[in-house]
């Protein structure tokens, strides 16, 4: 198989195996994810549109690609793929392609054979940074990674005439967040993050996750600020605790190279129980510009950035992290049925 | 914060290494240990395991090397006075014999806590039906079964279920008694058996070609839990745990299935109440992903040894913290130092544990592996490829394979050995694969998910590619990363070791060091536990920045090579440390204390094969390697090592080849004039024969190189000549076979000791029990010698000044001998350190191991040793795992058989002798034994069953003895032989329990007849067993003299305290 390699913006280059058809990827922001299992899931998930996503366990293809029910969107929204051994074979009784071609059948680039521990030390210390499979530095020049809009393009109801109906604002939501939503028998009202449905008929509002910087998103947050002026019940879901925090005028803030992973461990510091959770951003609220009114719930147990907060008096909490796991674990799952308890 | 006030804490360790029961507690108990100690407290240990690192003296501060009964246990307890106990750290040994405690009322009446999961919490997880009921409460599925506590009521249950069914045995160690039973007359046999031992059975349904699948959760007592990792068996149900290869992480579940089972393992602990460390078992239905909860340990187990050194994660030392009221969010990671200890590591590698089996050691024990225990030890294999990984851990098992492709096994029949699973399987599958099988064919087979057997088709079908065209950069970089050693690549291509190892690093393709840091790169981890790979094009951490010292481990666990020499691995590492040298420790074994990171400055879970030490040498800055600690499989490097041009320190490798080649250590012999049995070294069959004959039957066959008498054999008859001859050359290809005149009703005994320079600075005279003839591993051994002349003791003294002089000893050595008619042989001796270099070093108080070191250091300390004239006495008794291995006969003989040691003290000898058999899982209860004697042994026995009749013993016995003790005029009750099928017979007394003990002394003939069966039986049915006449009339003299004697246990403190006052006795120093 051909030699290739995956080039990153301060010049360092990693080389590999090129794997898939597509011999020259796109530009894109190269982050890691250090889940063991799950790529699938992570490969679909809307809030990696744009970067190029490197797994930090090394045999990544196992039990090969599974039908779209395992999906968290309609497709595979990464830029590129990055792992040390794409396994040749696979085996699993959900599954009906390998992942290579199920890669390919979605144009999206990978290359495997990469030391990709060296690479993770070297974006943990430098930061997260653009990167090209297959391309040249060159490529790099004059590209910034710009939140990507991955909305749908209007309104639309699941699992309608229930008692209580609730509204999903939706950046980039993964699907598994409206499936939760509607296993507690709601109806969901999926809109498009810059809808304004403030006006509408609705019993509390869910904001999902999404992909990029929270600043890039200036019709959402106009949207939230008016649903925070309400006293309905509201739920925010990583992107959307930030959101949240930005329309109470809060700031938020990239870090240096993300929380991916499935073992994010998280306190709350109400009752002082942990969770371990499944997370996916690379940017968190700064605690100290929360305005009165609002508090820190949970905290991240490794370097103590926002995981949570609540508002003092309204039925409005949020949260950094991921109850609706896929991939990842479900520790924190009963946040869905917390806030279906206050509608 | 820990929220309890205590200040003593007694915690329980799980006795002599056996099938089932290794060396993994002594990782846990030591973890605990220090646990403890950290928070100031103080502790108190009672377990006879004297090889040990947990029993060293900077460990616990009283250490009781006593059996782990109840009644010991509750006089430890009278006079210590603890206020909490630790049940969780000795495996299943310490849990039962807590349950029994907490039951008995010791602990309540001394008010004392039982740190960790509760007592009601564990026997929940013990007796399946309460098991099942509560986990019914929050909806967790279990099989569906049905408990029995007699054979109509199982017989009903399993007619109900449907054969097949699986049978299980409540409040078992590594699956005894449990398996799959197709019909009733198995199930009735089964059970029968079974009853014996537990008082109840599960019929089960049985999980066809499910996946068997682990997680590892900790939990704290304010609830909050995590789930260390997951284990992935590549045998499906129905072969136990310990006897599967298994993965970690997980390798062919999806998320869903990963985390639904996690999410349930979570609920499960939860339910139960577990506070501390717990594994969860599970069966996975591949098809639907369906699942049961199988089985939950409420303690450290196998699995969590595994779990740890194949994550980093310190789950005993954890468990420990959280048993003393710790929450995981108070505890930091003590890889990354910053991050705390409640999270879940993430790891970019993966691990593959094989076990290790020694069926062919235990003569006319079956290969078949199932749902019980078999394997006496395991490896654990770190790579970034599966291939790689698994093709590592076949190396580590130091099984003469040396990876998948060049095994020594003989296959009549492949396809067959792949559904039937035996020791051999994965080199069956390889070899079906080779032989054109598709991965589709040999999953359905064998039950194995067809992930793993592509990724072995992958090594297959590289394999021919190796044999087929030229060597290019492109294929021997791809070889390297799917395992395949220099040799084997070497091998494919007709060239040999070196060439390819030259042509490696001309063309750069060289492993990398990776660390393993929990938490897959995210964060900067300091860590020193380190691998390496061929997946990878940076080395994670640059040489040590001054000359470190490696230290070679002794790799898995097998018959001959236990715990013993981990502790003589970490104490060689303790000694170097505190001469401030940077340490390296190489070991590739999980259930070692000499695999915790905090052992070591570095720690390489690596291979000890040449190549590997080799790479790591050639990366590391080091001023040195240690080979004479680690057992055989490192004293085998010493002279390729030393060729290669790498130091050696100590005594130097062409000694090491003097005393390990027999022919040549022979002629060493007598050239030194020193005796020895008479000898030859064997190029033909004629040739033994014509020896043979002239010194007269029996003789002793032994191949060169081999530890613990592999191949070694008593040989009584011309017939029986051939077959071993070839079994000994088949072992040792390289290296001569020599017999020699197998001297008959001689003693035997030992010097263990340390050199320098060829001068002796310490050592110690032990003597065996039994007669010469038993091998010194199974041998019951005595420490100081109490029973030799000082004659015998002076001439084998200047023997042995001969021999380390000679040698230019320098390090460690053992030197067995023979002593007949005022004769003094020399049978054996070992330029490294010997399986009792604890022993000895604990009962004389001097650390054999510590003078080793700094010997081989250049350390010197004029001091004088007093190690024969102590005030007391130990004895290390064998421990064996015959229960386990169906239709071994369990008769000591040349080749070692027994899977670990005990050793006690006592006063004297018999008080020792008599506690070190106790500890051995022996007992006696009642005033009813058995014999069947041999002539030769008749009257030798005699007085002491005279004794013991005196005293009002009942005695059982076979015709032959009955006629002896009738004509002696005691009385005794005849029973008829198994094959004769009369009652009063042997079989039903068995059976009836009528007596506990059984003193079976067989001809030295090898037998399958009455005597093979009598002996069986006892195993079978949980009875004591004594086959050997010197134990028996020990074992004899101490029924009548100290059984009822009322001894207080004493702590090995109290002992050596003893020896502390000033004594104008005799030293050891030979200067």
């Amino acid at each position: 198989m051909a030699q290739t390699k995956l080039i990153l913006a301060d010049g360092k280059s990693f080389a590999g195996v090129e794997a898939s058809k597509i011999k020259k990827g796109r530009p894109g922001e190269v982050v890691f994810n250090t889940g063991m299992t799950g790529y699938v899931e992570s490969l679909t998930d809307p809030s990696y549109a744009g970067q190029i996503l490197v797994f930090t366990y090394p045999l990544i293809g196992n039990y090969g690609a599974q039908s779209q029910k395992n999906w968290e969107s309609q497709k595979i929204h990464v830029t590129g793929v990055v792992v040390s051994e794409l396994s040749p074979d696979w085996s699993h009784a959900d599954s009906q392609q390998s992942l290579i071609s199920w890669l390919n059948e979605q144009n999206v680039p990978i290359i495997s054979g990469v030391d990709t521990r060296a690479l993770t030390k070297h974006l943990r210390t430098r930061g997260v940074m653009n990167g090209v499979i297959g391309g040249k530095l060159n490529d790099l020049r004059g590209y910034f990674y710009r939140t990507p809009k991955v909305l749908p393009t209007e309104p639309k109801i699941y699992n309608p005439k229930q008692k209580k109906t609730v509204v999903l604002v939706d950046c980039g939501a993964k699907e598994n967040i409206l499936r939760s939503l509607v296993n507690l028998g709601l109806t969901v009202k999926r809109v498009p993050s810059g809808y304004d449905f403030t006006n509408e008929d609705y019993d509390g509002v869910v904001i999902s996750n999404g992909p990029g910087d929270p600043t890039d998103y200036p019709e959402a947050i106009n949207i939230i600020k008016k649903l925070l002026k309400q006293s309905k019940p509201v739920f925010g879901i990583c992107l959307g605790i930030q959101l949240m925090s930005l329309a109470v005028g809060a700031k938020t803030y990239k870090l240096k190279f993300g929380h991916r992973g499935h073992n994010q461990p998280v306190k709350n510091f109400d009752t002082d129980k942990c969770y371990i959770t499944s997370q996916n951003h690379g940017y968190a609220v700064d605690a100290k510009s929360l305005p009165a009114g609002w508090r820190v719930t949970y905290k991240n147990l490794n370097d103590d950035s926002v995981e949570g907060i609540v508002h003092k008096f309204k039925p409005f909490f949020a949260v950094q992290f991921h109850p609706e796991a896929t991939p990842g674990p479900t520790d924190s799952a009963w946040l869905f049925n917390k806030f279906r308890e206050l509608l | 914060m820990s929220s309890l006030k205590l200040k003593k804490v007694l915690v329980l360790g799980s006795g002599g290494l056996k099938i089932g029961q290794a060396g993994e507690f002594d990782y846990s108990g030591s973890q605990a240990i220090k646990a403890l100690k950290q928070e100031g407290l103080q502790t108190v240990l009672v377990n006879p395991n004297i090889a040990t690192v947990q029993t060293d003296a900077d460990m616990a501060d009283r250490v009781y090397f006593q059996p782990l009964r109840a009644d010991v246990v509750s006089k430890v307890i009278a006079r210590e006075k603890p206020d909490a106990i630790a049940l969780s750290f000795g495996g299943q040994t310490a849990l039962n014999l807590g349950l029994e405690l907490a039951e008995s009322g010791v602990l309540s009446k001394y008010r004392i806590k039982v740190l960790g999961t509760p007592i009601k919490s564990i026997k929940v997880t013990e007796d399946r039906d309460l098991f099942k009921t509560e986990l019914a409460k929050v909806a967790v599925k279990t099989p569906i079964s049905q408990a029995a506590y007699n054979i109509s009521q199982a017989l009903r249950a399993a007619a109900k279920l449907g054969y097949p069914v699986m049978l299980r045995a409540g409040y078992s160690l590594g699956g005894l008694g449990s398996g799959k039973i197709s019909s009733p007359d198995v199930l009735k046999q089964k059970v029968r058996e079974a009853l014996k031992a537990v008082p109840q059975v599960l019929i089960e349904e049985y999980l066809d070609g499910w996946k068997e699948i682990e997680y590892e959760v900790v939990r704290d007592g304010a609830g909050n839990c995590i789930t260390v990792c997951n284990m992935e068996n590549f045998d499906p149900m129905g072969i136990h745990t310990g006897e599967s290869i298994v993965v970690a992480p997980s390798q062919t579940l999806t998320n869903s299935e990963y985390h639904s089972l996690r999410g349930v393992s979570l609920k499960t602990i939860e339910q139960l109440g577990i506070i501390g460390e717990c594994n969860i078992q599970f069966a996975l239905n591949p098809k639907n992903g369906d699942y049961r909860v199988i089985e939950v340990n409420a303690r450290l187990s196998r699995s969590s040894a595994l779990a740890s050194k194949a994550t980093g994660y310190p789950l005993a030392f954890v468990a420990m913290k959280l048993a003393l009221g710790y929450r995981l969010d108070e505890l930091t990671n003590s890889v990354t130092g910053s991050t705390p200890a409640f999270y879940e590591p993430a790891l970019d590698y993966l691990a593959v544990k094989i076990p290790r089996w020694d069926l062919s050691k235990l003569k006319s024990s079956d290969r078949d592996i199932g749902s019980e225990m078999k394997s006496v030890g395991e490896v654990m294999a770190l790579g970034r490829s599966f291939p790689e990984a698994l093709q590592k851990a076949v190396r580590m098992l130091n099984i003469g394979a040396d990876g998948l492709s060049s095994h020594k096994f003989n296959f009549q029949n492949p396809k067959a050995e792949i559904s039937k699973p035996t020791d051999s399987r994965l080199f069956a599958i390889y070899e079906c694969l080779k032989a054109g099988l598709t991965a589709e064919q040999v999953s359905t087979k064998a039950n194995i998910d067809k992930w793993f057997v592509t990724q072995m088709a992958r090594i297959a079908v590289h394999e021919q590619k190796l044999k087929g065209s030229k060597l290019n950069q492109a294929l021997l970089r791809q070889a390297k990363q799917l395992g395949f050693s220099d040799k084997t690549i070497a091998a494919f291509q007709k060239s040999d070791e070196e060439s390819i190892r030259s042509l490696r690093k001309k063309w750069g393709i060289l492993p990398v060091v990776k660390q393993i840091d929990t938490l897959a790169g995210e964060f900067d981890a300091q860590t020193n536990y380190l691998y390496m790979t061929y997946h990878g094009s940076e080395h994670d951490i640059e040489p040590m920045a001054s000359k470190a010292v490696i230290t070679l481990g002794s790799g898995p666990y097998s018959i001959g090579s236990s715990v013993e020499f981990d502790w003589c691995a970490v104490n060689t590492v303790k000694t170097l440390q505190t001469y401030n040298l940077p340490t390296i420790i190489i070991n590739s074994n999980p259930e070692t204390v000499s695999t915790d990171y905090d052992n070591s400055d570095r720690l390489y879970f690596e291979q000890l094969t040449l190549e590997r030490v080799r790479d790591i040498a050639d990366f590391e800055n080091h001023s040195g390697i240690i080979i004479s600690v680690g057992g055989q499989i490192a004293n085998n490097l010493a002279l390729p090592l030393h060729q290669a041009g790498y130091k050696i320190l100590g005594t130097s490798p062409q000694s090491v080849d003097r005393a390990e080649n027999r022919q040549k250590f022979s002629q060493m012999l007598g050239r030194l004039r020193l005796d020895q049995p008479e000898w030859t070294e064997v190029s033909s069959l004629s040739k033994a024969k014509t020896f043979s004959k002239r010194v007269g039957y029996p003789i002793l066959v032994r191949p060169s190189y081999v530890l613990s008498g592999g191949a070694m054999n008593v040989v009584r008859t011309e017939r029986e000549l051939k077959g071993y001859l070839h079994r000994a050359a088949q072992l040792s290809p390289d290296h001569p076979v020599v017999i020699s005149k197998f001297i008959e009703n001689a003693k035997e005994f030992e010097i263990d000791g340390v050199a320098a320079n060829g001068q002796i600075l310490i050592y110690a005279i032990s003597e065996h029990i039994e007669n010469a003839g038993v091998h010194s591993g199974d041998a019951t051994v005595a420490y100081p010698a109490q029973k030799l002349y000082l004659e015998t003791i002076r001439r084998a003294r200047q023997i042995t000044q001969k021999i380390a002089a000679e040698l230019k000893i320098t390090g460690p050595f053992n030197i067995q001998f023979v002593a007949k008619d005022n004769a003094i042989k020399v049978i054996e001796c070992n330029v490294r350190a010997s399986r009792s270099f604890p022993f000895v070093s604990k009962v004389a108080n001097h650390n054999l191991i510590q003078i080793a070191t700094e010997a081989m250091l250049g350390v010197e300390k004029p001091q004088a040793y007093q190690t024969m004239d102590l005030d007391y006495v130990g004895v290390k008794s064998p421990q064996f795992s015959y229960n386990r291995l169906k239709g071994a006969d369990p008769v000591a003989g040349v080749e070692m058989a027994s899977t670990g040691e005990v050793a006690c003290l006592g006063d004297d000898l018999l008080e020792a002798f008599w506690a070190s058999w106790l500890a051995a899982d022996q007992t006696v209860q009642g005033k009813s034994l058995f014999l069947s004697i041999t002539d030769a042994f008749k009257s030798k026995l005699l007085d002491e069953i005279k004794q013991l009749y005196s005293q009002g013993w009942h005695f059982y016995t076979t015709a032959g003895t009955h006629a002896f003790l009738t004509r002696e005029g005691i009385k005794s009750k005849l029973l008829y032989k198994i094959a004769e099928n009369k009652e009063p017979g042997l079989a039903s007394a068995i059976n009836q329990k009528k007596f506990q003990l059984a003193i079976n002394i067989p001809t030295g003939q090898k037998d399958q007849s009455d005597g093979y069966m009598i002996r069986r039986l006892c195993v079978d049915n949980h009875l004591a067993l004594v086959t050997n006449p010197q134990i028996a009339k020990y074992l004899m003299m101490a029924l009548v003299n100290i059984k009822n004697r009322e001894a207080e246990p004493k702590s090995w403190q109290e002992f050596v305290a003893r020896k502390e006052q000033p004594l104008n006795g005799q030293t050891t120093k030979l200067l």
